[in-house]
């Protein structure tokens, strides 16, 4: 079957099986792998992607469910971010390469060591940036029950609390510029 | 840099920014032109004999490429491979399954959907036999014999090991006032990393060239081993470890998948990936733990504790693939002296096989220091219990001293320095113990049960010297080389291998330190076996410890070798210079200084140099260890217990840490908050249980619990700072030492709080339905389930 | 991760066009809501569907609104459409308790009310709490609509009445006033199934608040017989709202329960838990329905 979906503002039109996981779809088909896998039962959150204006986990959802719909993944976290489709080259160290201004939420994980191995990061930081729109100055408590359905092994979750609430005080303040 | 020219301190990482962006290149990011899928075909039992696998149908699969088995393997002798520990393991089965998900047939498709589709249509006839899955009846007489294809093998008896002096401890036994006993297990538990293990083979038949990126903790060794199972030439094999997303320990091992994989490219001629799904990791990947223990401590009246001694049952399932150095079995358990002044100290160890996942030494475990210190600390408060002692004063009282460091315990660790008591101290001012205590008691009138638990643990880690230690023969050393280029930035090739841990940030800073240079001045490589020399990778906390070590040694062999070209700069004698404020610098005359950065431009350029000296600021070295480190730290977790319902809420945590030297104190800390996160996990939700079956019922998430952000508190930490005074920058490594420490801790605060209802002992994990049943008095087990 | 066997796909654009495919495609056929229960079992491979009849697009399913007394919600709202309404909440709170601890909230952005509960999980929250409040299903057919009490809903694990052919549309809660609800739940760690949970309803009288005139209780993952304690809602039926009569009905749904020992306990303590979570829902409910007396807070 042919669907249409729009991530990161790019629209794609692709040849699918319907069984297809939307997962699968946005990190094969379309090279984005900034969105990850970890488990088998919809419990480790590292796939999580908006679909339309709601973090979902996208390994739990058909690309097919996803037809005439909006996502939006990391790779679109950042704004005017220069390539939708992932071109796998590394961006180099520190945080002043790559394209587009990052979200605060981007610059807390940074300030605050809110990651290690990075890999559950990409859903922790779309959940974490869905809480502040609609919660904009959360309590820790708050933060921590956002952030439940993600699992991390590395950071014990303390800088991940940190560095959302430092994004959420730096939200005004503008972004960093590349 | 931070003032003072120093390169150490909180700097902000290095490799965060291609992973906020979602940039990171994870081994299944990874992408070859052709490249097809695999897919393994798992034994649904835990015991059975194959009759017969049939591949035809899924052969005849219009996608599938190609479907190998044990037979297939069989024929290019590999079908076994040896473990870490000296036994050998199916890569694909052939006469038996041993455990419930081994590997029986490996699938080769043009996706990875295809692949799955086609594990269905592998039709095998299996003879089921009876499982032994209770390790405590492995030996009886009688019992199935699960390594029947060992010659002559008539039981499931693997080892037997012991440390310390056996006689000279019962006889402190003999005479003592006091002596407690206590069964405990230790459950098996698993790593769990977030990215689960997999890899992307090449083989370039034309060349003879076998690439794999894979997720391994140890890229050289695997080469190393990768040449001796397959035969193929060592320098024609390159392993690149990419970004990986956690380790744990879970990615030390060389799995089946990985050789069916390698295999798969070279029968195909294309790249092939293939990644494990979350049920496989759990099921058949290096387990960590399940260890049966007794414990018997002796002491006087008036708390001084004299000796210790242990007897342990060790279920390495059934291949004894336990990672640790060989001549170990049962790792380093033997430090369970712990952190206590003892007369005498003895353990005997027994390892048995099951019908279960092969493994036993993961999940930030120093090589079974987890359970030396569970061990010891459980003892430790049974001991207070009995004595009707605070466990806090207890300790005190027994903790070693400065004074008696390096101190070498009566099983042989030499423990390189610390100060203990004062850890403690700090950690009770930060929890506010006597405070606590007081809180404890007057909750107590009113029916509310609170409870403290202290864990005092000394670690040992940086494995270690090449005399003592070695994996598969393989010396336990790690390389370092190092280049300055003629503008003055600088490479490190380190051999450890990151997974998480930071090191393009702090290798980066030591070398900065060592040069007075930035740590954006120095650029980190790792992870390519093509552009790394070589070691033995990264696991028991040991890259600070040894890679750490000869990031500064090759980093100050440089310094020596730009101090001579320097001399030739300055015409002075080299014995004329002095390293000051990142410079060498003639002595007491300032103005005469040359940076790193200058003397890289001259070594390269056509400044004469002194006879024998080389144009470059390059080093090599391998380092060596003399002697482990030995961190130590004193956590006080606090919790509520709802009796009614047995839910344990942990209300505070606070970890003092000793790691000796901190080159970036922000990672210290992240490392400890995830240790610490790591003991909520084990101490109260983690358990890989079996059923009598031999069913494995912690194959999900679903029932394999992971702690979430909300059960853990905010971890309040502390830092006492005791240099290692073997290590050339005092640091000793802190990766696993949360881990460590942390199950005790929260085990001995919920029996603390359980004292009123006279609870002694209740084993991990305390779930609600364990905690509840154990007040009743009927504890319920939770390893193994009996129907 | 694993993945699903080859399926076909239709997407319902009406609940006409949704029943008219069920018709076509047979009992081999699955309505696809959220998929949060369907899509992890068919990833397993425990289910495989010939054809999934996606109803997201068939918005007209998801509501909560307040109607002739009723408390409606379609059987497409998401759980975090039911936590994050204020009618349900206000009449009902023990919607949002139960709701408070289903999944994780990324998961209650996609998982719907209609599918955990023709997924009749024996575990499954919101069974137990719909059982508790006494609601209806309304379910539609070829041949129209048909209502179903909660408790006749579930015919055992994982089996509902509904048929292959029909959707369940609508659950509905009479609102009466004086009354108060809650829900306790145990589990071993956030967002797990529970080990054990209950959910009380009840009514007080409106001069004194000191006798309950009418309970519902529900129990979750103990083998209850319809998700219902029957037996300790007829003993609450104008007993005293005190402490006594709590632990009494506590001991009686606790009888009359059926726990299995499985990874989450053994049965002896699910069945303690029975009586337990039955005592502090039930104060809790009965704190609620006191703080107003026109019902909850």
């Amino acid at each position: 079957m042919q669907i249409t979906v729009t991530v990161n503002g790019a629209e794609h039109v692709r040849e699918v099986e319907a069984r297809l996981l939307l997962i699968h779809f946005l990190r094969d088909d379309l090279g984005l792998t900034g969105s990850h896998w970890g488990c088998d039962t919809s419990n480790c959150g590292a796939c999580v992607v908006w679909l339309d204006e709601t973090p979902v986990k996208s390994c739990t959802v058909l690309a097919a469910m996803a037809d005439g719909h909006r996502v939006r993944t990391v790779e679109g976290l950042a704004t005017n971010a220069a390539s939708e489709e992932g071109s796998g080259e590394a961006r180099g160290g520190g945080w002043g390469a790559g394209g587009g201004e990052l979200d605060p939420v981007q610059q807390g994980f940074t300030e605050c060591h809110g990651l290690q191995c990075g890999f559950c990061t990409p859903g922790m930081m779309m959940t974490a940036r869905w809480l502040l729109d609609r919660n904009p100055d959360p309590s820790p408590e708050e933060i921590r029950e956002a952030l439940s359905g993600i699992l991390c092994r590395c950071t014990g979750y303390e800088n991940i609390v940190r560095s959302v609430l430092w994004a959420s005080k730096h939200e005004a303040a503008g972004r960093a510029s590349e | 840099m931070t003032a003072d020219g120093e390169a150490y301190g909180p700097v902000k990482r290095k490799e965060d920014g291609r992973f906020i962006r979602g940039q990171g290149t994870f081994t299944d990011d990874i992408q070859l032109p052709g490249m097809l899928h695999g897919a393994v075909l798992r034994s649904p039992l835990a015991h059975a004999r194959i009759v017969s696998v049939d591949t035809l149908a899924a052969e005849a699969h219009p996608r599938v490429r190609a479907v190998i088995t044990g037979q297939t393997l069989h024929e290019r002798k590999v079908a076994w491979m040896p473990t870490l520990s000296q036994d050998v393991q199916a890569v694909l089965a052939t006469d038996k399954v041993r455990f419930q998900g081994q590997e029986i047939a490996f699938v080769i498709a043009e996706d990875r959907y295809s692949a799955r589709d086609a594990l269905e249509l592998i039709a095998v006839e299996y003879e089921p036999l009876p499982p032994v899955v209770d390790a405590t009846r492995a030996l009886d007489a009688g019992a199935p014999v699960i390594r029947d294809d060992l010659t002559g093998k008539q039981d499931n008896h693997i080892f037997d090991w012991e440390a310390g002096d056996a006689a000279a401890t019962d006889a402190v036994f003999a005479s003592a006032d006091v002596v407690v006993a206590q069964d405990m297990l230790y459950p098996r538990s698993h790593p769990a990393p977030l990215e689960t293990c997999g890899m992307v083979a090449e083989f370039n038949q034309v060349a003879g060239q076998l690439t794999v990126w894979t997720t391994s903790q140890a890229p050289h060794a695997h080469r190393t081993l990768y040449a001796l199972i397959l035969g193929l030439p060592e320098h024609k094999i390159r392993v690149v470890s990419p970004d990986i997303g956690g380790g744990f320990g879970n990615k030390v091992p060389i799995y089946p998948g990985y050789l069916c994989t390698i295999i798969g490219s070279m029968i195909t001629g294309k790249p092939v990936k293939w990644v494990e799904d979350r049920s496989e990791n759990l099921m058949s990947t290096t387990f960590a733990r399940d260890y049966h223990m007794h414990g018997e401590m002796a002491a006087t009246r008036d708390g001084r504790i004299l000796a210790l001694r242990a007897r342990v049952l060790a279920d390495h399932g059934a291949f004894n693939g336990s990672a640790q150095p060989s001549k170990f079995p049962a790792g380093f358990f033997h430090i369970f002296t712990g952190s206590y002044d003892l007369r005498a100290a003895h353990c005997q160890v027994t390892g048995v096989y099951t019908n279960k996942a092969p493994g036993g030494v993961a999940y930030s475990c120093s090589f079974r220091i987890t359970e030396a210190v569970y061990l010891v600390e459980r003892m430790t408060d049974i001991l207070a219990a009995e004595l009707g002692m605070d466990p806090a004063e207890l300790r005190m009282k027994n903790l070693l001293r400065p004074e008696q460091f390096p101190y070498t315990c009566p099983t042989g660790w030499q423990y390189d320095s610390g100060d203990y008591p004062r850890a403690l101290q700090v950690a009770m001012d930060i929890a506010g113990y006597p405070e606590l205590r007081r809180e404890q008691a007057e909750k107590r009138e009113r029916g509310e049960y609170m409870g403290i638990g202290i864990s005092f643990f000394t670690e040992g880690v940086g494995a270690g010297p090449r005399k003592h230690m070695d994996i598969l023969g393989l010396g336990m050393a790690d390389g370092a080389s190092l280049r300055v280029h003629p503008t003055g930035k600088a490479v490190l090739s380190v051999s450890c291998q990151t997974q998480g841990q930071g090191h393009e940030t702090t290798f980066a800073q030591i070398v900065a330190q060592e040069l007075g240079l930035t740590p954006d001045d120095v650029e980190v490589v790792h992870g390519d076996t093509d552009r790394t020399p070589f070691g033995l990778g990264t696991y028991g906390s040991r890259s600070t410890p040894v890679s750490g070590a000869a990031a500064a040694v090759v980093a100050r062999k440089v310094r020596e070798r730009a101090k001579i070209v320097a001399s030739a700069m300055l015409e002075v004698s080299p014995g004329d210079l002095e390293w000051s404020g990142g410079r060498w610098q003639v002595r007491g005359d300032p103005e005469k200084a040359r940076s790193i950065a200058e003397i890289a431009l001259a070594a390269h350029g056509a400044l004469e140099l002194p006879d024998g000296v080389e144009g470059h600021l390059n080093a090599e070295t391998v380092y060596n260890p003399p002697s482990l480190t030995h961190p130590f730290g004193a956590y006080i977790c606090v919790t509520d217990v709802d009796p009614g319902t047995g839910q344990v809420r942990i209300r505070r945590f606070i970890a003092v840490d000793d790691c000796g030297v901190r080159i970036n104190p922000m990672i210290v800390e992240g490392q400890v908050h995830g240790g610490l996160a790591d003991g909520v996990g084990m101490a109260l939700m983690q358990v890989i249980a079996f059923d009598s079956g031999g069913n494995c019922l912690g194959g999900s998430f679903m029932d394999y619990l992971l702690p979430t952000a909300v059960e853990c508190p905010s971890w309040e930490l502390g830092a006492t700072v005791t240099p290692s005074p073997h290590h050339p920058i005092g640091a000793k490594g802190v990766g696993e030492s949360a881990t460590v420490g942390s199950p005790p801790a929260i085990v001995n605060s919920v029996l603390d709080a359980l004292r009123p209802f006279g609870v002694r002992h209740a084993d991990m994990p305390l779930t609600p339905a364990n905690v509840w049943s154990a007040i009743q008095g009927r504890p319920h087990r939770s390893d193994l389930l009996t129907s | 991760m694993q993945v699903p066997a080859y399926v076909e796909y239709e997407k319902a654009t009406s609940v006409e066009h949704a029943l008219g495919l069920l018709a076509k495609f047979g009992p081999e056929a699955r309505i696809l809501a959220g998929g949060h229960s369907l899509i992890p079992m068919m990833k397993l491979r425990l289910v495989q569907p010939e054809t999934l009849i996606d109803i997201n697009g068939l918005s007209e399913l998801s509501y909560v609104t307040v109607d002739n007394g009723r408390l409606r919600i379609g059987a497409l709202t998401r759980h975090a459409q039911l936590l994050d309404a204020a009618a349900a909440g206000a009449h009902f709170a023990i919607l949002h308790d139960a709701e408070r601890v289903i999944a994780d909230p990324v998961v209650r952005n996609w998982g719907t009310i209609g599918g955990s509960l023709c997924q009749a999980d024996p575990s499954e929250d919101l069974s137990a709490t719909f059982a508790a409040l006494k609601a209806t299903m309304i379910i539609r057919g070829p041949g129209g609509s048909r209502t179903v009490p909660a408790r006749e809903f579930h015919t055992g694990a994982y089996q509902t009445v509904v048929a292959p052919g029909e959707l369940l549309t609508e659950i509905s809660i009479a609102i009466r006033p004086g009354g108060g609800s809650a829900y306790e739940k145990v589990g071993r760690r956030v967002g797990d199934w529970p080990v054990a949970a209950a959910a009380v309803a009840v009514w007080l009288d409106p001069e004194t608040g000191g006798t309950i005139t009418d309970a519902g209780l529900g129990l979750t993952a103990v083998g209850a017989r319809s998700f219902a304690a029957a037996e300790a809602e007829d003993f609450l039926r104008g007993a005293a709202a005190t402490e006594a009569s709590y632990a009494e009905a506590g001991r009686i749904a606790a009888e009359h329960c059926n726990p299995a020992s499985d990874q989450r306990g053994p049965a002896e303590y699910k069945r303690h838990l029975a009586g337990e979570l039955t005592v502090r829902a039930l104060r809790r409910a009965v704190r609620r329905a006191r703080q107003q007396p026109g019902g909850e807070p």
